[in-house]
């Protein structure tokens, strides 16, 4: 902590929960479509969210936060318009997702190109996040820090082939936190890396290139 | 390397260096982030200039909050000060009036700086740009001053909180008034132990103070609390600044702070659960916004 963090951050009002949170919630999804705009989303509201989003802006917060913007930017104001424009179709739905935070909103985005995605993830104060599926996947992470997310078949050593890849190849970096989750033994795996320091692109090639590994995502810092 | 969790320790360092908090804590944080003292200044500097432009958004006529259920306090209150006979004095209406409208700013999507938080954004600006502009203090000093702030609000934040939903408004406009009552006793060339005795009385002026907004919204008290924490700030400052001592030292009082904030029910903590949230107007104000 730092006097900025007392002092700061600047940010568009209300609330930094409920506006500032909702727009690195929205982030995610544009980290995770490489900076494009997708061409539609569905996004559900779940308890407080659903029950005061409007007078919070919330929706715009959470579109802005898709589209790229910042929880400074005074895009926000205007991002339902904004995405009129850039032509992103948008959907609230309000429904109580079971066994979430009281704060929390699930966007399904689907891109030109045919991908889909699923980001799910709650604000949970001061501007914070944390983010709870990806795909369907369970996760757990902030967005504070640089985060891996890499999908693989649950086979034993995978771990050890990623971790070895980034202490040999890469240095630097340094594993902040760690997390896996599977849907059955020997099934889909997620493994959640929160790096310190700045991993270069070529880091997610070289994981995309082992054995058992599916995909490698790198959400860099919100 | 300072720990920011007792206010005797800021002021001990200060005493025993022979130099304004501010100072050590510039100092400070110059070397626990790597940067140049001028850096870490010119970054407070940008902040003191966004929270002028918030004024400046929030003492526009017209302004409405996105609820509709508020605006205009700042414009009001700018005019109102413009008269000789104001019963705070023209200088307090003013100030008033630049609290009032950043927290406005604030609840119409406008840009501000959290000061601890969104909630209570009003109170540092409304004091800090007050004495520069009314009472002719230098950019320098008032923005230097806001270290003194920063380090303050640190230490409540990891002794107490600085959260309505963990400690009710006393944590929110309660941690401004006190972080904007010290450092206005060092723009006044008070000592780093006055600086600490008018935080203690800010801090004990609003104990228990309850997290209690219409419909949930940061607005309904949050904006007119803005303006009252802002007045509690000048006269702690102004108590510290006569020798008024605090019977109970301000590390005491920010802890006292923690146990008020734990024992608060939920209902009173951010949750629009009881207070003025739940009374016949606040529920009928709800319905108006959320249906």
């Amino acid at each position: 902590m730092n006097v900025f963090d007392i002092i700061g951050p600047v940010m568009i009002g209300p609330s930094s929960s409920h506006t500032a949170g909702a727009v690195r919630l929205g982030r995610v999804v544009n980290k995770l479509s490489d900076g494009r705009i997708p061409a539609r989303v569905e996004i559900t509201l779940s308890g407080s969210f659903a029950q005061t989003y409007k007078g919070h802006g919330t929706d715009r917060a959470l579109l802005a936060g898709i589209m790229g913007y910042h929880s400074y930017s005074p895009e926000i104001r205007d991002a339902l318009m904004i995405a009129d424009q850039k032509g992103m179709q948008y959907s609230f739905i309000k429904e109580n997702i079971r066994d979430a935070h009281p704060n929390t909103a699930s966007i399904k985005y689907y891109t030109e190109d045919g991908a889909e995605g699923t980001v799910q993830g709650a604000s949970v104060g001061g501007g914070n996040i944390k983010v709870d599926h990806i795909n369907g996947m369970r996760v757990s992470f902030s967005g504070d820090k640089n985060t891996l997310l890499v999908m693989h078949e649950d086979k034993p050593g995978v771990i050890a082939s990623v971790t070895n890849i980034m202490h040999w190849q890469y240095e630097d970096l340094n594993i902040a936190g760690f997390r896996l989750s599977r849907q059955a033994k020997g099934g889909e795996a997620i493994m959640t890396i929160e790096i310190d320091g700045n991993p270069p692109d070529t880091l997610i090639e070289d994981l995309r290139k082992l054995k058992y590994i599916s995909n490698a995502i790198l959400i860099r810092k919100l | 390397m300072l720990k920011y969790e007792s206010i005797s320790e800021l002021v001990k360092a200060a005493e025993d260096s022979g130099e304004k908090i501010s100072v050590i804590v510039l100092r400070d944080h110059a070397e626990s982030m790597e940067k140049s003292e001028l850096e870490v200044y010119e970054r407070m500097e940008t902040d003191f200039e966004i929270m002028r432009h918030s004024i400046e958004e929030g003492q526009k006529k017209d302004l409405k909050s996105m609820s509709g259920l508020t605006g205009g306090e700042g414009y009001l209150m700018k005019e109102y000060a413009q008269r000789e006979d104001t019963l705070c004095g023209s200088f307090i209406s003013k100030a008033m009036s630049r609290a009032l409208a950043v927290a406005g700013c604030n609840a119409a999507m406008g840009k501000i700086v959290a000061a601890p938080t969104a909630g209570s954004c009003g109170i540092l600006p409304g004091c800090l740009i007050s004495m520069c502009e009314d009472k002719g203090f230098s950019e320098k000093e008032v923005i230097m001053s806001m270290f003194t702030a920063g380090a303050f609000g640190m230490v409540i934040a990891s002794r107490a909180s600085i959260a309505g939903a963990e400690g009710g408004c006393q944590a929110e406009c309660g941690s401004a008034a006190a972080m904007a009552a010290a450092a206005m006793v060092e723009i006044m060339g008070g000592s780093p132990l006055q600086c600490a005795d008018a935080c203690a009385i800010a801090v004990a002026g609003q104990l228990g103070l309850v997290c209690d907004p219409v419909a949930g919204l940061v607005e309904i008290p949050c904006i007119k609390r803005n303006a009252t924490g802002l007045v509690i700030a000048f006269s702690s400052a102004d108590m510290a600044l006569a020798g008024v001592r605090p019977k109970i030292p301000a590390d005491e009082c920010i802890d006292a702070m923690r146990e008020v904030g734990d024992a608060l029910p939920a209902a009173l903590k951010e949750t629009a659960g009881g207070g003025l949230a739940t009374t016949p107007t606040g529920l009928k104000l709800r319905e108006k916004v959320f249906g």
